[in-house]
């Protein structure tokens, strides 16, 4: 089969496996810098070695150090500083077509070699029922490969007393809003120390770091509340500077103002609308209704059980034909922009990920794939002209998960005119703006979904009229992308995103960021989500 | 060095090793007091997609917290690297972290020593499962549905789990529990039909893996070649999982401090709550006991405090929100403490009792991404997924497309027309074990869908 490489090479030893770029690797000059733990390329060597010992004919493994911090302030109360710290390792065993994997937190020599031998039986006692083996697409060979995130500022090196002075500066500058009565503020900080070897040699090291920034405020008044989140500051692949960046105390006054507002607001009345939606509201509806039905897995009904199959299915009939939406829904998969929570040099098989079109000018033309997945494409991409290849969306959560296709980061492209939030409005004869992400819901094939938001504006010939509440709107997806009829320019674009999305059995949480223009859909259903108890 | 037993397969901290890992953080403690919570856990799972197995995964993990204080100052730390230099370093965090906060004016001191009733949540066999184990019960699923020309996918969970908390004021609890959850979705192969099933408790031997592959099976081929009824008000028969999904969303909105602060359904006038009020129909009691064998949860909270039974709706009528151990304090109330189990009253009923009474209405077998709309009236959006039907005058007549529904569990059980028996349901999203919950099926008027989905 074009593309692919052979996971087993016949006649091959364990031994002579070690003599490969992966052994020079492991014993190269370079430290690791998992944990301060020196041995770690020792003991990838180990668990590579009794994986193929056991009969293998591939493995892959994870050190991975994950260390997170969490501070919460609740009024002018610092509510929790939390420090967490977790250290192990999994090994991914492949025999014979199937997989095993075997996770522990003992990281020493003889539960590492135990691990990979459990894997390996593991494999073994799975594979009696299995039909279709698994086969995977080559990768390049990285033999020693490091990445860091670019952040400014370690958020681990910044004093304590800094991050809770900020919470309650900003907790205090909200509550000097006449009509605030709750706030509650956050900073959530993780970075991902993580060794990935595997037996085709590769062998790479990264740091990855994320940062959250949050505050939520409510307003209580005449019997009724209501919240206003922070939701137009997005979580990101940074450093502590982007908490300094997002200006906390200085935006306070303002999303407090606009709590105590939404109370008072009028009442949306059901009916279809022109949406104008900003990037902090828009990047959620892709993420349900463009990122997940365009998973490959879902697509070939890996996820029927949970997270559901997808619309956009089967691949033979859908790829490169398919009408998503309209000329001007362009939606690019990616692990490179700045900053993003996906941003990664390598992914959790050692594959460097590709920047690809998943919807080009409004038809659907890839998905996202792993090494295992790429390969059920192989007649499309042969057709196109394009080798096989992962676009390298394999993830773990942690070194206690086995590895599973997450969505990269998945972005609409913005247009080439100038045009930004004011342009669209002033386009706008009768529409509802909506600025943040609020209440989400979509079916499993992604095709009904239901979304609110943090603000909701009306428009009325061109101009902003006063702010709704209750506003939700519902959408058939085909439909919806259909009627996208006005993308803002590069100035427009902006980057939100999650850290939460979750996916696979046990599920596993993926941070992925979503970038969009301000946009303008047409002729929307619009429901009100207000009833009385 | 990692302590650890092998008490049947499954690898977890014993009683012994647990009070040794806490004595040794302990002596580690320069701060005023200092809790710590020691969990361990050996999880397996198997995932099985197509009529076949796709992934399968066991993990071992142990994970120390620590809780530190001076005075008001409080500081919390994780690790789980069980060696002792790991241990000082953890606790030597969580007091750095509570020396340079400011005073918590809502810190309470450590508890004493509490006497705890053994908690009733493990099973061996349930420990024992490993994945051969886990394969060849996947295979009875896999094979039937092969037999039956239907597509199973699925996911098997056990886990054998402990905890143990301590602190420096004497207290110390220890539990240890099993869990196992098996769900699975049967498509058809045309993709026109799915249904599912799912069941799961502590003890597998509860679990009945053919039956749930037949079940799915059998709603997958009825549920094929749907039919789009309107959006509307409907009569809606819910098998006990859906009600399971529904009845979450109350109990999650019990926080008494959200009601007082008047932020939530259980706020009432002018700082009070609604304990004492009437609020869904008087057939409805619901309550929490960690004690009741068939949804079993832990003896002990995580600061300690025993668990007991706490009834939240009594015939109707709020009797108790959740107090925590400050907002308790403040309200010269007792703490909840109470587990987190979910038990629902019933009556005697059959689902096909239900059925059988209804003229027209919807069956509904589950409901899948649920998502609050509105805190005030506990208004939620979600749809319909995996066995959707018309009922036409007692009988299950067709299936029909999945439904969006904007509407409250709250509204939903003051329209209640009739109960079935209270069992056991699977009731989680993610087929995790989620919280022991037990209910019974429901019929109910006016229940209302906004809109239809082509999913299936």
């Amino acid at each position: 089969m074009t593309g692919l490489a052979a996971h087993t090479l016949p006649g091959r030893t364990a031994a002579d496996a070690l003599v490969s770029p992966l052994h020079a690797a492991l014993h190269s000059p370079y430290r690791p810098e998992v944990g301060g733990e020196p041995n770690v390329k020792e003991l990838a060597l180990i668990a590579l070695d009794a994986a193929r010992s056991a009969g293998a004919s591939y493995a892959d493994v994870r050190f991975v150090r994950n260390r997170s911090q969490s501070l919460t302030a609740r009024e002018h109360r610092v509510s929790a500083v939390a420090d967490s710290e977790t250290f192990g390792f999994g090994v991914r065993a492949l025999v014979d077509g199937a997989w095993g994997f075997v996770a522990s937190c003992e990281v020493a020599r003889d539960e590492v070699a135990r691990v990979a031998r459990d894997a390996v039986a593991q494999a073994r006692a799975i594979r009696p029922p299995l039909l279709r083996p698994v086969v995977l697409a080559s990768a390049p060979v990285v033999a020693a490969g490091t990445w860091r995130s670019p952040i400014e500022v370690d958020p681990f090196d910044v004093a304590i007393e800094d991050k809770v002075a900020l919470l309650l500066g900003a907790n205090q500058a909200a509550l000097a809003v006449d009509g605030a009565r709750f706030v509650s503020s956050a900073m959530f900080f993780c970075r991902e120390e993580k060794t990935f070897a595997s037996t085709d040699g590769s062998c790479t090291v990264q740091t990855i770091y994320r940062t959250e920034p949050s505050m939520t405020i409510t307003a209580v008044g005449n019997g009724d509340c209501a919240m206003r989140a922070s939701a137009d500051v997005a979580p990101r692949g940074l450093g502590y500077e982007h908490v300094r960046d997002a200006k906390l105390v200085e935006n306070a006054p303002r999303w407090a103002s606009e709590a105590v507002e939404k109370l008072g607001a009028r009442t949306v009345d059901i009916g279809r609308y022109d949406l104008v939606l900003h990037p902090s509201h828009l990047w959620l509806t892709i993420h349900e209704s463009v990122a997940h039905p365009t998973e490959l897995d879902r697509a070939m009904g890996y996820e029927a059980n949970y997270a559901g199959t997808s619309f956009v299915a089967p691949p033979e009939k859908v790829l490169g034909t398919m009408q998503y939406g309209s000329e001007l829904m362009t939606v690019r998969g990616d692990r490179s922009q700045p900053g993003s929570l996906s941003a990664c040099g390598w992914d959790d098989e050692g594959v460097q990920p590709d920047d690809f079109d998943i919807v080009r000018r409004g038809t659907f033309v890839d998905y996202h794939t792993t090494r295992e997945q790429a390969p059920w494409l192989d007649w499309y991409y042969g057709k196109t002209g394009r080798s096989t290849r992962s676009h390298g969306c394999s993830y773990a959560q942690s070194w206690s998960a086995v590895q599973v296709q997450r969505m990269p980061n998945v972005s609409l492209l913005p247009g080439d005119e100038d045009l930004g939030w004011d342009d669209l409005i002033a386009a706008t004869d009768r529409g509802i703006a909506i600025i943040g992400d609020g209440s989400f819901s979509i079916d499993q094939q992604r095709y009904n979904a239901q979304f609110g938001g943090q603000l909701f504006y009306e428009i009325r010939n061109g101009r902003v009229t006063g702010m709704l509440r209750d506003v939700a709107y519902q959408m058939r997806t085909p439909e919806f992308w259909g009627s996208l009829d006005m993308v803002g320019g590069p100035a427009s674009y902006h980057l939100g995103g999650a850290f939460s999305d979750a996916k696979g059995q046990p599920v596993q949480a993926n941070a992925v960021s979503h970038g969009a223009p301000v946009a303008r859909f047409r002729n929307v259903n619009v429901i009100n989500t207000g009833r009385a108890a | 060095m990692m302590l650890r037993s092998l008490a049947t397969s499954a690898r977890h901290l014993s009683r012994n090793e647990s009070a040794a890992i806490a004595e040794r953080a302990l002596s580690f403690r320069t701060a005023d007091e200092m809790r710590i919570v020691i969990s361990s856990s050996s999880r397996g799972n198997t995932r099985f997609a197509a009529n076949r197995i796709s992934t399968a995964g066991d993990t071992f993990d142990a994970v120390v917290t620590v809780h530190s204080k001076f005075g008001k100052r409080t500081g919390s730390s994780s690790t789980n690297q069980l060696d002792d230099d790991a241990l000082r370093a953890t606790v030597q965090m969580a007091e750095r972290l509570a020396m340079l906060r400011p005073e918590d004016p809502e810190a309470l001191p450590e508890l004493g020593p509490q006497v705890y009733q053994p908690g009733r949540d493990w099973a061996d066999n349930t420990a024992a499962l490993d994945a051969g184990g886990r394969a060849r019960v996947v295979e009875q699923i896999t094979e039937a549905a092969k037999r039956a020309g239907i597509v199973s996918t699925g996911f098997l969970e056990t886990a054998a789990s402990t905890t143990a908390v301590a602190n420096s004021r004497g207290l110390f609890a220890y539990d240890r529990a099993t869990s196992s959850v098996l769900t699975t979705t049967a498509r058809t192969p045309d993709g026109t039909g799915s249904g599912w099933a799912g069941a799961t408790h502590h003890d597998w031997s509860c679990v009945d893996p053919s039956a749930l592959g037949a079940a799915a099976a059998e709603k997958a081929s009825r549920s094929a070649h749907p039919v789009a009824i309107e959006p509307g008000r409907y009569t809606v028969v819910f098998e006990p999982t859906a009600v399971g999904n529904l009845v979450q969303c109350i109990t999650r909105a019990l926080n008494a401090r959200a009601a007082d602060e008047g932020r939530s359904f259980f706020s009432g006038a002018a700082g009070t709550n609604k304990i004492g009020q009437n609020i869904v129909d008087e057939r409805v009691t619901i309550s929490s006991d960690p004690f009741d064998p068939h949804v079993a949860s832990a003896p002990f909270t995580g600061d300690g405090l025993p668990t007991r039974r706490v009834v939240w709706i009594e015939n109707g009528v709020v009797k108790n929100l959740d107090y925590d151990r400050y907002w308790a304090r403040r309200h010269n109330r007792a703490p909840s403490a109470s587990g987190g189990s979910i038990r629902m009253s019933g009556g005697s009923a059959s689902l096909d009792d239900l059925i059988r009474s209804t003229t027209r209405g919807v069956l509904v077998t589950r409901f899948w991404y649920l998502r609050p709309v509105e805190e005030r009236t506990i208004l939620y959006t979600g749809l319909t997924r995996d066995g959707t039907y018309l009922i036409e005058h007692g009988t299950v007549t067709k299936p029909v497309k999945n439904l969006r529904f904007n509407d409250s569990p709250v509204f939903m059980l003051n329209n209640l027309d009739e109960m079935g028996a209270p069992v056991r349901v699977s009731a989680s999203e993610g087929g995790d074990p989620g919280q022991a919950i037990m209910v019974p099926p429901i019929k109910v008027h006016d229940f209302d869908f906004t809109s239809s989905s082509d999913a299936v």
